[in-house]
């Protein structure tokens, strides 16, 4: 009944791949985001704030389309990156980690905050004054503090970026073996005769990897939550 | 030491101007809530710069408006207790005293982790979590963070307010122990007048944001003015007294420059000076020797000043060898009395008024 073929098994692989990496990129920058977003009060925050967002909002063939007239060869960053380093993204599968990863952005970065602001300031400010520098504060305090959190967005964001579609097809389309993710394969299989049956194969292992997730990220958070708070 | 403050902001129906200086030994900055309390200490700790002000410590500037100084807080090197303990979670109580280690400013001998440990009666707690701690011994852990990062001025802002009587009163006389043996000068903020008139040696009174007295600890404490800030139930002048001898009723007789006073067994060694915090409410006024009483205690003095209240009463106070005695009687006592400044009089305390909170290491 599953029939796992070539081009079903590549199309797993590659998703995972490309959830996972894109996961660990936006991961940081959204940690940095979302620390700047708490406890800092600067000109142009609700701009961030609002940029930050946008993926969410927009819709993703959108997100899809900007991409590909920033990165592809045309575009300026592309450009840039083909004429001095050689690299091409669109229409490849780190093409696809970068959609991927901003598409998931706004959610990790939703989670960290929402950890960040649960840590009470005035433990900060304790680190500060017993001398610690507030890089240092930053990583010995609010960093191990907001741990939990970080876990819970990187599950989500790697949740989002296995089920990317939209941004992911306008931005590297959908070639077999080379940016064929499992959203994107299914939507293939569904336009051709005969192939339900793989269709229904990744329908499957997409359930099962989200479930197995989200249950990885309960367990998890939950352990992180002990050792850190120590309950 | 000396910390010298000066302060102005204003708050939104609110001004706070004040400006006082602290030396060594223990300075109570005191007030009910909403003085302007905490926002000092925030300044002084670097949480909060204020618009216009000047701090100092030991002739290096924390904050200056003028110069357009403000230190970061984490180079003040000011130890800072909070009202809640705030140890980290996430390191256990050696973690906690080890990262004031690491950070704090290098160690010149003054600071001793054993001595510290010993001092709070916390090392047997050394392997613990946080989280497994009653609130009084997490508030001296946090004390004992705050020195071992070598601060040179620890600043207390309501260190007990968080915690219940019976846990104020286990951690007080630590508190006592570290006035006594540390070197690190300590500001003390605080809106209860029982933990001021046991710690503190200078008291800086402020009320709505300004400076209203300032001076040691008696002074403050003999000052009939300021009993309306105070409050009625809670003003009374300290005694400072020598324990004698413990006798075999279980009193503890204690000599003072005004004579003797009996009070139930104190838990001190004999030779040991404390201070007596006699509640105005408590004291009880006669013109002529009384005779034939149960109090035990009679002070004669002579009466320095009366202050009538908006009501029926009245505060006397009482001037005896140096020692100033409050007493809160009725204006009509006043005049059946005939009290007039320097007229003799005797004041008359029973000895079971005086609760054994009221009573501190001098």
């Amino acid at each position: 009944m599953l029939y796992f073929g070539e081009q079903e098994l590549a199309a797993i692989l590659l998703s995972l791949k490309i959830a996972i990496w894109a996961t660990f990129l936006s991961l940081p920058f959204a940690v940095w985001v979302a620390f700047l977003l708490v406890r800092r009060r600067f000109w142009g925050r609700e701009v961030l704030n609002a940029l930050v967002h946008l993926p969410l909002i927009l819709p993703p063939v959108v997100t899809g389309y900007l991409l590909l007239m920033f990165f592809g060869r045309a575009g300026f960053a592309g450009q840039i990156l083909n004429d001095y380093f050689g690299i091409t993204i669109a229409f490849q599968w780190t093409g696809a980690v970068l959609a991927a990863a901003i598409m998931a952005f706004p959610l990790v970065v939703r989670a960290v905050r929402l950890s960040i602001e649960q840590i009470n300031p005035d433990l900060e400010h304790a680190a500060l004054t017993l001398g610690a520098r507030p890089i240092a504060v930053f990583f010995t305090i609010t960093l191990p503090m907001a741990l939990p959190g970080f876990v819970v967005g990187a599950i989500l964001g790697f949740a989002k970026a296995l089920g990317e579609f939209g941004a992911t097809i306008t931005f590297v389309g959908n070639i077999p073996n080379q940016t064929q993710t499992i959203p994107s394969a299914i939507y293939g299989f569904l336009q051709m005769p005969g192939k339900d049956q793989g269709a229904l194969t990744l329908v499957f292992v997409s359930i099962f990897i989200s479930v197995t997730a989200l249950l990885l990220s309960e367990w998890l958070a939950r352990r992180v939550q002990k050792r850190v708070h120590g309950q | 030491m000396t910390l010298n403050v000066s302060i102005r902001h204003q708050f939104s129906g609110f001004n706070l101007d004040i400006a006082f200086s602290a030396g060594s030994g223990v300075t109570a900055l005191f007030g009910r809530s909403g003085a302007g309390k905490s926002t000092i200490a925030q300044a002084i700790s670097g949480a909060f710069a204020p618009t216009e002000g000047h701090i100092a410590l030991n002739e290096e500037v924390l904050f200056s408006s003028e110069q357009r100084v403000n230190r970061p807080a984490h180079r003040r090197g000011i130890g800072y207790v909070f009202q809640q303990d705030l140890l980290f979670p996430h390191f256990s109580v050696q973690g906690n005293l080890e990262y004031a280690q690491r950070y704090g400013r290098s160690q010149t001998g003054t600071t001793n982790l054993s001595e510290i440990l010993d001092i709070l009666g916390i090392d047997h707690l050394f392997h613990r979590r946080p989280a497994g701690l009653s609130g009084g011994e997490r508030q001296r852990v946090a004390i004992a963070r705050a020195l071992l990062s070598n601060p040179s001025l620890l600043v207390m802002d309501e260190p007990l307010s968080a915690l219940d009587d019976p846990r104020k009163a286990e951690i007080l006389p630590y508190i006592e122990r570290l006035r006594d043996h540390s070197q690190v000068p300590i500001l003390y903020i605080s809106h209860s007048v029982s933990e001021i008139a046991r710690l503190a040696d200078q008291v800086v009174a402020i009320d709505n944001g300004r400076v209203i007295k300032t001076g040691s600890a008696t002074d403050v404490f003999a000052d009939p003015n300021i009993v309306p800030q105070l409050g009625l139930q809670s003003a009374g002048a300290l005694l400072t007294a020598t324990i004698e001898k413990h006798e075999d009723d279980g009193l503890s007789k204690l000599q003072s420059a005004s004579g003797p006073i009996y009070l139930p067994r104190l838990d001190a060694e004999i030779g040991q000076s404390v201070r007596v915090r006699v509640l105005a409410q408590d004291v009880m006024l006669s013109s002529v020797q009384p005779e034939n009483i149960s109090a035990l205690n009679v002070i004669q003095g002579r009466v320095s000043a009366i202050k009538l209240g908006r009501g029926p009463g009245a505060i006397v106070s009482i001037e005896s060898a140096g020692n100033t005695i409050l007493a809160r009687v009725t204006r009509r006592s006043v005049q059946a009395l005939n009290l007039e400044i320097g007229s003799s009089c005797f004041a008359i305390i029973k000895s079971v008024s005086v609760a054994p909170n009221q009573i501190g290491r001098g």
